[in-house]
């Protein structure tokens, strides 16, 4: 990667460039990729005056240290994070600009598990591979050739002009190492009985260390299949509940496949799934069941909290 | 017809649950049709072997005006009973030592010499199912019952890009270099997913695949 830009020290634990996806390619194989948390990509976004479309960083568990090249405005979302500016505190939920030279340090992570650091002047400028920036790990492909950022890489960005400070409340977070996630019933239910049903609604699942962007491999009572034979490999959604033979259900995630041959029992409604994005390996699920009726009511509540906070924004900014 | 919701932003329109070259002819044309149409609020349009999947965006979406579309456009193709001319792709193939080497095991399996596994492998042609697992990784069927060989029991951490491999009656090319459990018997030097290419893709749902020993 060549030009100026934002020159990675540590890369942390897992950090990579994120848009809203690589849709409309699936046909041929290619998986979508994008944000974990999609609320608080959407927010980091929108307080640097970027489209939604703009790629950012998703920052996981363990944050970055890395220098601007060149001046821009910046904001974090999304996991509680300590930031610092050369060593002085910054709160996340913020827009702020930093100086040539001056350096960004992720600290102390306090709740949730991923940040999206956004960067003002349209993003991240990494070339995009079939219309997108995000980075699919497993195929090697978009953001910073295709793997996850690494000391020494410099992130290309545009140079962008200090604004009046705008914030934002943030996503409320899961706390205490738990989520509730709502469950519409999968495409698959007749592979799975009432027990399997009882089973997954009246137990903490925990997050397996076996889990990444692709999906949350899920610990807890097996869910008991009652048909043994695996349905014809159907394409599939984020949220997906697949359970394998051996009953292990694994929650798919940002990184999932375009198509799957293990049943399904059920999908975690959309309006959730920025929050199952904000849980560590470690930490754990309970599943609610929903109504489509359900489901649809929370998108739209989830909806106007981003759209109410993105107002609130721009009034703090002209109050300021 | 069966139309499904599968979670808030995937409807999935299965004909009948079959691997059939006339149902999944009618899963791929329903998807041409559905691209066609431009729905606002679609985002994504992928065949399966039986089940057509259409992603939208539940904010942007008429869910009503798209089952309609999906009614209509289906109610059509229930019709078909023969299948179109495909469009014939040849893959190269080298088959056994390095390249494959899985041929000997597979031959073990069907009871017949290397040559006969290549002549019943390569003498076949074959549909591309549906594309998945990785880019460009498509699905292609039927293979002969006799070389088809079951998956190995323990997959290799690393296939090369190219490699030719059979998995029960299904046979496929890994486009890129990757995890896999499928009997490699071949290679090809063939680049079946290169992004930077239109289309990506070398090979699509509803194409004929034919695979040349060299």
């Amino acid at each position: 990667m060549t030009g100026a830009g934002l020159r990675i020290v540590k890369p942390g634990l897992l950090t990579t460039v994120q848009d809203l996806g690589r849709w409309g390619h699936q046909l041929d194989g290619v998986p979508v990729a994008g944000p974990m948390d999609v609320f608080s990509h959407r927010l980091a976004n929108h307080l640097v005056e970027n489209e939604p479309e703009a790629a950012a960083l998703e920052i996981t568990l363990i944050g970055p240290e890395l220098i601007a090249e060149v001046p821009v405005t910046l904001a974090v979302c999304g996991a509680d994070f300590d930031v610092s500016i050369d060593s002085n505190p910054v709160p996340t939920g913020i827009s702020f600009h930093v100086r040539r030279g001056q350096v960004v340090r992720f600290g102390k992570r306090h709740t949730g598990a991923r940040a999206y650091l956004a960067v003002g002047g349209g993003g991240i400028q990494t070339p995009p591979v079939l219309g997108s920036r995000a980075t699919h790990l497993v195929s090697a492909m978009g953001g910073v050739s295709g793997r996850a950022l690494a000391a020494g890489d410099v992130v290309p960005v545009n140079e962008s002009p200090a604004r009046p400070t705008v914030r934002a409340r943030g996503l409320t977070l899961p706390t205490a190492g738990r989520a509730r996630l709502r469950v519409l019933p999968g495409s698959q239910e007749r592979w799975f009985g009432d027990d399997a049903w009882r089973a997954l609604t009246t137990v903490s699942f925990r997050i397996s260390p076996r889990s990444n962007r692709m999906g949350y491999r899920l610990q807890g009572p097996p869910l008991p299949r009652q048909i043994t034979d695996e349905p014809i490999s159907e394409p599939l959604a984020m949220g997906a509940i697949q359970v394998p033979a051996a009953g292990e259900p694994i929650l798919l995630m940002a990184d999932r496949q375009t198509a799957g041959g293990y049943p399904k029992i059920g999908y975690v409604i959309t309006a959730d799934l920025c929050l199952a994005g904000q849980l560590a390996p470690g930490e754990f699920i309970e599943f609610d069941r929903c109504t489509e009726r359900e489901a649809v009511a929370a998108l739209i509540a989830r909806e106007r909290e981003l759209m109410a906070q993105m107002l609130s924004a721009r009034a703090s900014e002209a109050r300021s | 017809m069966n139309v499904r919701l599968a979670g808030d932003t995937l409807l999935l329109v299965e004909f009948e649950p079959a691997i059939d070259p006339l149902v999944n002819e009618r899963v791929v044309e329903l998807g041409h049709a559905l691209r066609a149409r431009q729905l606002p609020g679609v985002r994504d349009v992928v065949p399966g072997y039986a089940t057509l999947g259409v992603h939208f965006d539940p904010l942007r979406t008429d869910l009503l005006a798209l089952e309609r579309a999906v009614g209509v456009e289906g109610r059509t193709l229930e019709t078909i009973t023969t299948l179109p001319e495909a469009r014939v792709i040849e893959i190269p193939v080298q088959y056994g030592g390095q390249d494959g080497p899985d041929l000997e095991e597979v031959a073990r399996f069907a009871g017949c010499s290397p040559h006969e596994v290549i002549d019943l492998h390569a003498g076949t042609a074959y549909r591309v199912y549906m594309l998945g697992f990785v880019p460009g990784f498509a699905y292609l069927g039927r293979v002969p019952a006799a070389i088809a060989a079951p998956r190995r029991r323990v997959p290799r951490d690393r296939v090369p890009a190219g490699s030719v491999g059979i998995a029960g009656q299904q046979t496929g090319i890994y486009p890129i270099d990757s995890p896999g459990g499928w009997q490699l018997i071949g290679r090809t030097d063939r680049t079946m997913f290169d992004p930077s290419r239109d289309p990506a893709s070398l090979l699509s749902a509803g194409d004929t695949v034919r695979f040349v020993p060299v």
